[in-house]
């Protein structure tokens, strides 16, 4: 399992309920059904990922988190997760605000775009960066909201959302991932 | 019924009071079983028919001597493994493969119902069959499972008896019978009721059949269980055995000939009063209507874990009516898994061999079982 979902996986507690937004594969799920809690339930648009969430004995629905958030109750879970794919929303900030009504506590991870190495590859070589993290060409990439680090932060700062993790080791320079606990 | 006479039934004793009104007693229930009940009585699965299915999902039926109408979904290592769960299922009343229904011989008139029998609904065939529960002594079922009909009984059973199954998995169906398939409906009746040997019902005891109507309800029907990419495919413009059209009205095109034999073969296996009660019952089917049109109230005392499944090219019961169920279970926190299933076979995917779907039903079932042992 990648690193990003161990510490993910740390940021939740014992027996809470949980929904993760674009589960994939469903191997963050099937961790923290097997570790921390199992009333954990996910959302994924990829039909060939379900049936492999379905195999792994995980609940999982079919849709699109830009749609089909709206049918959660207010504050229906202790913690929504989202890995990387705000980036890749239509609608980022609709999506953040959905979260952060069905959840108590939102967990959002993005890759950075002012990670060291995204910085040099534009400044060195003038072109779109590519890297481990973000391997798409300009053209082909999903990613359609790029932001740093510290544009999240600003972004939360302006909105009153809490980022509530205090011991926050992520930092915009050397970071190729922010992940963030948030609460409105 | 001297046809039925081997088959398995119980009779149920106990009066039931239907939803039109009437109380029915000493009834008969045909079912029948797949697989072995386990000591402890918990790996039993109810599965419910469609409208034209009945008991024998699997292997050949003994009356109709063809291939059971689950055979892909249900048998020895399959999605619903017979060596591993114990199934059961019953011919809904209304029907005609022993059930009690509107051939059945009236013990007041001494001739068959005819349209004196009751008008049923969904819930009247679900309360009907959880006297099943009791007969095989089974306090709780591992799954209840229905396509279509089928999956308005598995709505229907949870919601009447909320924890009496650990997992529940509609297939292709709808909370609420929507108007174009009331209207689709009303035309196979309206086919079955301009024959004329019909006689408003009362064809049996004068000896004659109106199989003509109840063939033209069937073709209409078969048409919205397939989907227009699947007929293109398989037909296309492809005539039947000849060179050229015929100028006539003979069946020139493959898809007629196809149509014409789907209806001919149907009226020697179904009785067209049963086909007329059960979309009557079909059309009925609102479960939102006892709860102030909010279907998660529907849901509110039940602990069964869902699973939904829907078709891409089913129209009939199309994805929107099956995340429905989904988002209303979803709006009281309910347990609930949900996938569409890519397929070009229409309506009519969930009775084919379609992998995606027998293993999403298949892993479903396996992994929730080990989780309740």
């Amino acid at each position: 399992m990648k690193k990003e979902f161990y510490n993910i996986a740390k940021l939740v507690t014992q027996n809470s309920k949980i929904l993760d937004v674009g589960c994939g594969n469903g191997e963050l799920m099937k961790y923290i059904t097997e570790n921390i809690s199992k009333d954990i339930r996910g959302i994924e648009l990829s039909k060939s990922n379900i049936q492999k969430c379905v195999e792994k004995g995980l609940t999982v629905i079919e849709g699109n988190a830009e749609i089909d958030l709206k049918q959660f109750p207010d504050s229906s879970f202790d913690f929504v997760i989202l890995s990387q794919t705000l980036q890749a929303f239509l609608d980022p900030e609709n999506v953040l605000n959905e979260l952060l009504r069905i959840g108590k506590k939102a967990i959002v991870s993005i890759p950075n775009f002012g990670h060291w190495k995204v910085r040099l590859h534009l400044l060195l070589k003038g072109t779109m960066p590519v890297t481990e993290n973000l391997p798409n060409e300009w053209y082909n990439t999903p990613n359609l909201h790029m932001c740093t680090i510290k544009d999240f932060g600003n972004y939360c700062k302006e909105r009153d959302i809490k980022i509530n993790l205090k011991n926050l080791k992520f930092h915009n320079f050397y970071s190729e991932l922010g992940i963030f606990v948030l609460e409105k | 019924m001297s046809k039925f006479k081997d088959i398995k039934k119980i009779i149920v004793e106990k009066p039931l009071k239907l939803d039109c009104g009437q109380i029915i007693d000493n009834f008969p229930l045909a079912y029948e079983t797949y697989g072995k009940l386990n000591n402890d009585r918990s790996n039993a699965i109810l599965i419910f028919h469609a409208l034209t299915g009945d008991q024998f999902a699997s292997g050949i039926n003994p009356i109709t001597k063809k291939d059971g109408w689950w055979n892909y979904a249900l048998g020895p290592g399959k999605a619903i493994d017979t060596d591993k769960y114990f199934v059961i299922a019953a011919n809904v009343i209304g029907g005609c493969m022993g059930s009690f229904g509107p051939s059945d011989i009236s013990p007041d008139t001494k001739k068959p119902y005819g349209t004196n029998f009751p008008i049923i609904t969904i819930n009247d065939m679900v309360n009907a069959q959880y006297n099943l529960l009791e007969y095989f002594k089974i306090e709780k079922l591992f799954s209840v499972i229905g396509g279509s009909m089928g999956g308005m009984q598995v709505l229907q059973f949870v919601s009447n008896f909320p924890n009496k199954a650990f997992t529940a998995i509609p297939i292709a169906c709808t909370a609420s019978h929507s108007a174009q398939n009331i209207a689709l409906n009303e035309l196979g009746r309206q086919s079955i009721m301009a024959d004329i040997n019909w006689q408003d019902g009362f064809y049996e005891e004068q000896n004659k059949q109106p199989d003509k109507g109840l063939a033209v309800a069937r073709m209409a029907a078969h048409i919205t269980y397939l989907s227009k990419v699947g007929l293109q495919e398989k037909f296309g413009r492809k005539l039947q055995e000849r060179d050229d059209l015929k100028f006539s009205f003979d069946a020139d095109f493959q898809i007629e000939s196809y149509l014409r034999y789907q209806g001919s073969v149907f009226v020697d296996r179904f009785d067209a009063n049963s086909y007329l009660y059960i979309t009557r019952a079909m059309d009925y089917f609102d479960l939102t209507k006892k709860f102030g049109g909010n279907l998660s109230k529907a849901f509110e005392k039940s602990n069964t874990k869902f699973f939904i499944i829907s078709f891409t090219s089913d129209w009939l019961y199309p994805t929107s009516e099956n995340r429905d169920i989904v988002i209303a279970l979803n709006a009281i926190g309910k347990n609930v898994g949900f996938v569409e299933i890519l397929s070009d076979k229409g309506h009519d995917s969930f009775l084919l061999d379609v992998p995606d779907f027998l293993n999403t039903v298949k892993n479903f079932l396996n992994t929730s079982y080990k989780k309740i042992k």
